[in-house]
């Protein structure tokens, strides 16, 4: 058969359901085999979105999903999705159409060295040159982004390399003796990590992203509860545990709550799990060093001892270490430190704000407790983010955000590919008047696939977060951020078909949510906020 | 400090652009790095001297270790260090230069490769610090060339670092 359709083959074997693209000439044998499958393909309005979407699906599907682009810009444009999943070890599998492999080299047109570009962005990468390797590479691919420490994997294909005939046979097994990722705790330090947490007055237990990689938020509630340890997270650990859970002190860092600060601060021991102690979490790597033990669980050995010094490191996969653990450790209880903490935590306060705003923070938390258990809730960036993580009580579900790359313009797409992979789960997506500016052209794709988000702009008219930086650390030089000429949402969202409304004051919450949350369709709202709301 | 790192990488295009690709991007400062295929085709040995402390030799071999091409990656003991590395130069050698110059190379186990009216080139496999004695000692006759190849090196003993 020809090489595209053997492509289109090995992500049939693979599983794939859907992917996420955008075509052009140099992918085109490719996109003619794969309209002959069963698979389904989500035509985005850019490829960047592509990207997103792949992820959103990715990490809800926890395994590695697919998009693609063709040559030269349709590549290029993929490069900020491909480094936003490999920041926040996303598995996805990318696929490049490429210049005719005669031509490479010659700057003909639409050329991009890709895997060049994408180097310092990718777990791995493959310049096909060789079509029968098509169903080894592709075999490869999946295996080393969906194991270890996840990420995307791009292949390059040139396009005369799709249209030469192969054999196709999917290999049934891996060989490559230099990729050997680690899967069980070495036992002497798992022993010696059961027995320092048992010895701990003010343990605490700092859960990141790598929980949801290792699948192991049973396992992170279970210590938690049977050894009586408060729980923080990173930003990208929010919802391994429910935040309504009685152990969840919240989310650490500068942009996180009191009552998780303050258990980092305080503890005599932390144990983190599948968190690498980025400069947003941890501030000061060096005191913690000094204040408390701290065990490190990752999968990346490359992760232990980078940020922060480690007394006990434990390398491999986190839900079969913290099982380990369970096995040896004894039922403990820490009732004074809990309460100390649980103290700090009270119950938030919304003031209230004059008519022509609403307090975002009341908003989320509203549409929080009014979303169903399960919700996905996916956040953009800036203000919107934080106010999200601090004030969206997650019950249950997942909570989805760019953590490590901050990435503008994530949530939609995002949300889109967490629907496609749940489509039962309720889903929304919670952006900045910037940010929904970044991704609007989604709208698009919504409705072509009938993609009922849920999606709330909160427009302050600024580029928030910039905008209070300015005003706190540049003497209130306050330039750029200004977001006049941005259209009316209402109207925007209407010429799309999409059902809308406006809230701008607190009155008009209540039956908002409740529109927002019973529509059948996608639904957006614009959530009126005052420039000068704080993001803390 | 100096270190002296060896790594065995599957002998596939990209290789060495993913691995120099990583020095630049973590910051780490390579004095010298040479590469070559081993006894076995599919496998090539790359030596690097990088200079820092022993938090950047943990990350350099930690990161190096996660490209999926790297079969092994082992930092060589000082102490149990063999290296060598070649060095080329043309030097400027006019008859009567001529016999003092094959004197110095002589003494530092240079081998003349070339010779010319006006100079001679000369050949040499040493260990770094010997090199920069050699070269202080050619220096004055002018030099009109020079190569060199960066670091090679094994471990002293029977071990051998296995794929
Ligand atoms: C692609 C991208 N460009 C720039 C930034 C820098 N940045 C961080 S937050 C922010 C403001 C976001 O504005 P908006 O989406 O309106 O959210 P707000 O802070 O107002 O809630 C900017 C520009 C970024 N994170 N991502
Ligand atoms: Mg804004």
């Amino acid at each position: 058969m020809k090489a595209a359709q053997a492509m289109v083959k090995c992500l049939e074997q693979e599983g794939i359901k859907v992917v996420f693209g955008y075509p052009g000439a140099a992918i085109c044998p490719f996109y003619d085999a794969l309209s002959e499958s069963g698979i389904r393909h989500i035509l985005v309005r850019h490829e960047q979105n592509a990207g997103h979407a792949a992820n959103g699906y990715a990490r809800i599907t926890n395994r590695p999903a697919v998009c693609i682009a063709t040559s030269g810009p349709g590549a290029t444009n993929l490069i900020t999705a491909i480094a936003t999943a490999y920041m926040d070890s996303v598995p996805m599998v990318v696929i490049t159409g490429q210049v005719s492999s005669d031509q490479i080299g010659r700057d003909v047109f639409q050329e991009a060295d890709i895997t060049g570009a994408a180097e310092p962005f990718v777990k791995h990468s493959y310049l096909v040159k060789d079509a029968s390797a098509i169903p080894r590479i592709f075999k490869e691919a999946f295996y080393l982004a969906g194991t270890g420490r996840k990420g995307p994997v791009l292949i390059d294909v040139p396009v005369d390399i799709q249209n030469v005939d192969i054999d196709f046979n999917y290999p049934k097994s891996i060989e490559m003796r230099a990729y050997k990722p680690s899967s069980k705790g070495n036992n002497l330090q798992v022993k010696r990590a059961a027995e320092a947490v048992a010895l701990a007055k003010k343990p605490v237990i700092c859960a990141g992203g790598g929980v949801f990689s290792a699948d192991a938020c049973n396992e992170v509630l279970e210590l938690a509860t049977k050894a009586d340890i408060p729980v923080v997270t990173t930003m990208m650990g929010i919802s391994c545990i429910p935040g309504s859970h009685p152990l969840n002190m919240g989310m650490i860092g500068m942009h996180g709550v009191k009552s998780a600060n303050l258990a980092v601060n305080k503890c005599d021991l932390i144990v983190l799990i599948g968190a690498r102690v980025g400069d947003r979490a941890v501030r000061s790597p060096s005191f913690l060093e000094e204040n408390a033990k701290i065990i490190h669980i990752d999968i990346d050995p490359a992760e232990i001892g980078k940020n922060v010094k480690v007394d006990i490191p434990i390398v491999g996969d986190a839900k079969l270490i913290l099982n380990q653990i369970l096995e040896i450790i004894p039922k403990l209880e820490h009732r004074e430190w809990i309460n100390e903490l649980l103290a700090l935590k009270n119950a938030p306060a919304f003031e209230k704000r004059a008519d022509g705003v609403v307090n975002p923070k009341l908003f989320v938390s509203k549409l929080a407790e009014r979303m169903p258990d399960d919700t996905i809730c996916v956040a953009d960036v800036g203000q919107n983010q934080i106010w999200t993580c601090n004030f969206f009580c997650m019950r249950g579900g997942r909570f989805l955000t760019s953590g490590g790359m901050g990435t503008m313009g994530y949530s939609i797409p995002c949300a889109v590919g967490a629907k496609l992979a749940s489509p039962e789960t309720p889903v929304v997506a919670i952006c900045g008047d910037g940010s929904f500016q970044m991704q609007m052209m989604e709208l698009a794709t919504i409705c072509q696939h009938d993609i009922p988000l849920k999606i709330v702009i909160m427009a302050n008219n600024r580029l928030g977060m910039v905008h209070e930086l300015q005003k706190n650390l540049y003497k209130g030089n306050t330039t750029a951020v200004f977001l006049d000429g941005s259209p009316d949402f209402i109207k925007l969202a209407g010429a799309y078909g999409i059902e809308c409304e406006r809230v701008s004051s607190e009155d008009e919450i209540d039956g908002a949510i409740e529109r927002l949350v019973s529509a059948k369709g996608p639904y957006l709202v614009e959530c009126r906020v005052s420039p000068d709301e704080k993001t803390l | 400090m100096k270190h002296t790192i060896s790594i065995l990488v599957e002998n596939h295009a990209g290789v060495l652009s993913r691995i120099s690709g990583l020095f630049s991007r973590r910051g780490f400062n390579i004095d010298s790095l040479a590469v070559g295929v081993t006894d076995d085709p599919s496998v090539s040995r790359v030596t690097l001297v990088a200079d820092g402390d022993d938090y950047m030799v943990e990350q350099l071999e930690k990161q190096l270790n996660k490209l999926v091409d790297v079969i092994k990656v082992r930092t060589i003991p000082q102490e149990e260090l063999i290296s060598r590395e070649l060095l080329l130069a043309k030097i400027n050698a006019p008859a009567e230069k001529r016999s003092e110059i094959m004197t110095i190379a002589e003494i530092t186990g240079a081998k003349v490769v070339d010779i010319t009216t006006s100079t001679i080139t000369l050949e040499i496999s040493d260990r770094t610090e010997k090199l920069a004695n050699f070269e202080a000692l050619i220096k004055p006759y002018g030099i009109k060339e020079m190569v060199r190849t960066g670091t090679i090196a094994l471990q002293r003993g029977a071990d051998a670092i296995k794929k």
